[in-house]
């Protein structure tokens, strides 16, 4: 029994099912994560654990609470919008008090609690304005102080950086960490960017089609992830998954890929239970940082194997050279050291850490443990 | 702002200039040309007018024709002036602007935040009201007054314009709050708001364009009506326009033009001056329903 329980939740806007049989136990203090591309159903999952839209099918409690049917405001949860969703004729104090007003807090007790969440946030200064004379970073607190002077078992926060510049979502994304790690309340997070997840959660769910992909810590998700979905949606540059056939030799498993000449060549896998898959053919992922020169490969890694082909395209981009070659037929992406000597149109000898390598079966796309 | 829209502004040359605000005065010296004719000989007295051009000013200036059109002229079998009607009037349309604005506004928030099965086709009916023919319900719209024993009343007259007014302001209100984000509702419901509440705090705060809008037109609309009031009104109901052509058609003997013209511009007042108080946001709320900001 967690904090808060979604067990078997459905959802289904007439004949079409949205969210098929979701199981997510949150545990107090964790930051989840819901990530997956637009339509995946995360957002209607938030939705309904505050209580927006009706559940179709299954539970959702909230410290052993059964919620569904019940309205909004007696979750005790509190929600960021994307668009901040700021009432625009009130002011900043007013906008932030309103939920406890509401609630039936006194004048006195809402003040206190609105200075020390103003003071939290450094938006002491910014009380008596009105959102529209906010920058877009100011409007972020302020949604965020409106969240958190309500003290609430549970925080929504939906796509809440996605309106704001590149520099300041970086910045307000380390904010809302620190924020997490100050006060260790529960958070749920609903963003379609993997690099927000990865960075934020404590544990990450990735939806698809209404179905959870893979639910896990961001190491679990990024190292293991449960099938090619899950592989190719998190990370950037995406994990390169090349088709591949497995040869025994002297009972290890290789991997046989080709190079641009089509010439196979062996890579050894670091898995072991893979002699059941001897002549088959397997979906091979390799993330690009996995792929190297040799003298850049991870020196802890036990299992080192070299592959030589033609480099296509080299990509500086300052702290990181990105090497693009072809293998089995696809664009593989590796990412190198900034001073590696690589140079487009030369053969060159690529160091691939098969430790870091996962195979996915490419009938059912699930990962071969 | 002006600096920017210089460059994009048509250039046109003096002649052309010349030539285009020769054509607008002319056409506006051709509109206003009825209003000049009422207002000059409303100011003189009958005998200038019968006797001499209807187009001059007047020699001698008197508001007499005023004072007798407000309190002592023959409207229809009484000498009483338009003031019994023009109270009449404010009467019916006061409530009537008023009630049928609160209902648009709360029929546009409902069709648009708290959506449900079916609400599209309501709304689609709701419009179908602004379209019907007045002269149809005519004698459906008598029986009901009769049969809830207001036949006659003003506060008849104030539920006919309210159902009639309707399908125009929840048009308008619905409109505006379509682009009103419902997050911020939402937002609302989640702090704890209810339905009032939400409506009272959140949406008619920003709501003041389009409210000035919806009660420019009802006022216009209602104030103006002389079917319905010349039909369902009783005599003491009778609004200001059945009045006034009372007041025209009630012969004793001379047919006094300058009263008439003085009652005419009485009628048209009220409904002037609600555009020149309101009109600045008349335009800027017609502009917010269709731009989103």
């Amino acid at each position: 029994m967690g904090f808060l329980d979604i067990s078997h939740v459905s959802k289904a806007y007439g004949s079409v099912q949205v969210l098929h049989e979701v199981d997510i136990s949150v545990e107090e203090g964790e930051f989840i994560v819901l990530v997956g591309p637009s339509g995946c159903g995360k957002s209607t999952l938030m939705n309904m654990i505050a209580g927006l839209e009706p559940i179709t099918s299954g539970d959702i409690s909230i410290r052993g609470q059964v919620m569904n049917g019940v309205h909004p405001s007696k979750r005790n949860i509190a929600m960021v919008f994307q668009s901040y969703a700021l009432y625009p004729n009130m002011t900043v104090a007013q906008n932030m008090t309103f939920g406890l007003e509401m609630h039936g807090v006194p004048k006195a007790e809402r003040d206190k609690l609105l200075a020390d969440v103003a003071k939290l946030l450094q938006i002491d200064h910014l009380l008596a304005r009105k959102p529209g004379h906010l920058s877009g970073g100011q409007r972020q607190r302020v949604a965020m102080g409106r969240a958190l002077v309500r003290k609430p078992d549970v925080f929504l926060f939906d796509e809440p950086l996605s309106n704001l510049d590149a520099k300041l979502r970086v910045d307000m994304r380390t904010e809302i960490k620190k924020l997490h790690q100050k006060l260790g309340t529960t958070i749920v997070y609903v963003t379609h960017d993997q690099i927000e997840a990865l960075t934020l959660s404590t544990r990450i769910a990735v939806m698809n089609k209404g179905y959870i992909q893979q639910l896990g810590t961001p190491k679990e998700i990024y190292d293991t992830p449960a099938n090619l979905f899950v592989a190719t949606f998190m990370g950037s540059p995406a994990m390169n998954i090349l088709p591949a056939t497995v040869k025994l030799r002297d009972g290890l498993a290789y991997a046989e890929i080709s190079d641009v000449e089509g010439k196979p060549q062996l890579l050894q896998f670091s898995q072991a239970n893979l002699a059941s898959w001897d002549g088959k053919n397997v979906m091979l992922g390799i993330r690009p940082e996995a792929i190297t020169d040799i003298d850049g490969a991870d020196r802890k890694s036990k299992n080192i194997q070299r592959f030589s082909n033609l480099v296509t395209v080299t990509e500086p981009a300052g702290s990181d050279t990105f090497v693009t070659m072809t293998a089995s037929g696809r664009d593989v992406v590796a990412r190198m050291r900034a001073d590696a000597s690589v140079a487009a149109r030369d053969r060159f000898e690529f160091a691939i850490n098969m430790d870091k390598a996962v195979v996915f079966d490419p009938a059912t796309e699930a990962r071969i443990p | 702002m002006s600096v920017a829209s210089q460059d994009t502004a048509v250039k046109t040359g003096g002649i052309a200039k010349v030539f285009i605000y020769l054509i607008l005065i002319l056409f506006a010296l051709f509109y206003l040309l009825p209003l000049y004719v009422m207002l000059t000989n409303s100011l003189k007295p009958l005998s200038e007018i019968t006797g001499g051009n209807m187009m001059s000013l007047p020699r001698d200036w008197t508001i007499e024709a005023w004072l007798s059109a407000w309190s002592t002229a023959q409207v229809g079998v009484s000498p009483t002036g338009l003031q019994p009607y023009f109270v009449n009037s404010i009467l019916m349309v006061v409530p009537a602007v008023a009630i049928s604005t609160v209902l648009g506004a709360l029929n546009g928030y409902i069709l648009t935040k708290w959506r449900f099965r079916g609400d599209t086709l309501l709304f689609g009916l709701m419009l179908f009201a602004c379209f019907i023919p007045f002269q149809i319900v005519l004698i459906p719209m008598a029986r009901i007054l009769g049969l809830l024993g207001i036949a006659g009343t003003t506060q008849g007259l104030v539920l006919v314009h309210v159902v009639y007014g309707i399908g125009f302001s929840t048009l308008y209100f619905r409109n505006y709050y379509a682009s009103f984000p419902t997050e911020l509702v939402r937002a609302a419901m989640i702090d704890g708001a209810g339905f009032f509440r939400i409506f009272w705090r959140i949406m008619l705060p920003v709501s003041g364009p389009i409210a000035v809008v919806t009660i420019i037109w009802q006022f216009t609309n209602i104030w103006n009506d002389f079917l319905f009031g010349a039909s369902f009104a009783g005599l003491s109901a009778m609004p200001m326009t059945v009045a006034l052509n009372n007041l025209v058609n009630s012969s004793t003997g001379v047919r006094e033009y300058n009263v008439h013209f003085a009652g005419a511009i009485m009628a048209a007042l009220p409904t002037l001056l609600v555009y020149i108080v309101a009109g600045r946001f008349f335009v800027r709320g017609l502009m917010a329903g269709s731009v989103k900001g």
